[in-house]
């Protein structure tokens, strides 16, 4: 199921409760009711918050093969030894594990980008999760399409 | 039986000048067998990936990257460097077993 069904039912859900007030219900969602990517991606953040922007993800609108699909990270940042990217975190919700990578950078690198090829089962979100030097939390989101999925299901 | 590591290859730019941001491209053959995919005989096709790519320059950990089984078949992976000085990287990719792939390869800065 794609995510982008969860945050939205999480969303109405804040919606509905901020609207009725005066009914109980529980201030988030129970974490049975997160994904695996969800929960993956809170233990990672913990307590911090949650940053957007910052983070360019790369991939074609259409994937016709979801064996292959090019992907490109790229995170803003200057890159010195007081302010870089240490790891950037992708997942795609919806193949049978979330997981995808993690590139861990250095201010060697001068630059926090990074290009590998991935395997998406079908139409998603793919999310990148970026911790960088100074503790801080960025993420972005980024849709593909995939004509045939690759799985090998 | 874990598939052989394959071959690694490394392409580094040449004409490369102290304090330029250069791009690394490394590929390695591999099946990157998920453990989802079943054999003809309908056996499941035992988990088999590459799950570790680590880059040092002059013996210094500079890029590392982990992999799961949604990187694709024979990993392609790119990488920014920020070239100061002349020297020798080493790449190594780890399989699930702990087999590893090393390669070496020198940047010249002029």
């Amino acid at each position: 199921m794609p995510i982008t069904a969860h945050i939205g039912r999480r969303t109405a859900l804040t919606a509905a409760g901020a609207l009725a007030a005066a009914a109980v219900l529980p201030p988030a969602a129970p974490a049975a009711t997160r994904t695996p990517t969800e929960v993956t991606i809170a233990k990672i953040v913990g307590n911090r918050a949650v940053n957007q922007g910052r983070i360019a993800i790369r991939l074609p609108a259409i994937a016709e093969n979801g064996n292959a699909v090019p992907l490109t990270v790229a995170v803003e940042s200057p890159m010195t030894a007081a302010d870089h990217v240490k790891t950037v975190h992708i997942f795609a919700d919806a193949n049978p594990f979330a997981e995808v990578a993690s590139f861990h950078f250095t201010p060697a690198c001068g630059r926090a980008e990074a290009s590998t090829r991935i395997r998406l089962g079908e139409t998603q979100d793919v999310i990148a999760v970026a911790e960088m030097s100074d503790g801080s939390v960025y993420l972005a989101r980024q849709e593909v399409k995939v004509t045939i999925g690759g799985c090998g299901g | 039986m874990a598939a052989p590591m394959g071959t690694p290859r490394a392409r580094i730019p040449t004409g490369v000048k102290a304090g330029d941001v250069i791009e690394i491209r490394t590929l390695i053959t591999h099946p990157m067998e998920t453990g989802q995919r079943r054999d003809t005989a309908g056996a499941t096709i035992p988990r088999d990936i590459i799950r570790s790519f680590v880059a040092r320059f002059e013996g210094a950990e500079v890029f590392r990257m982990d992999l799961h089984t949604a990187v694709s078949a024979n990993p392609y992976i790119a990488f920014p460097f920020r070239a100061e000085r002349s020297g020798r990287f080493e790449f190594v990719w780890t399989n699930d077993a702990g087999e590893t792939a090393r390669l070496t390869a020198e940047l010249r800065v002029g």
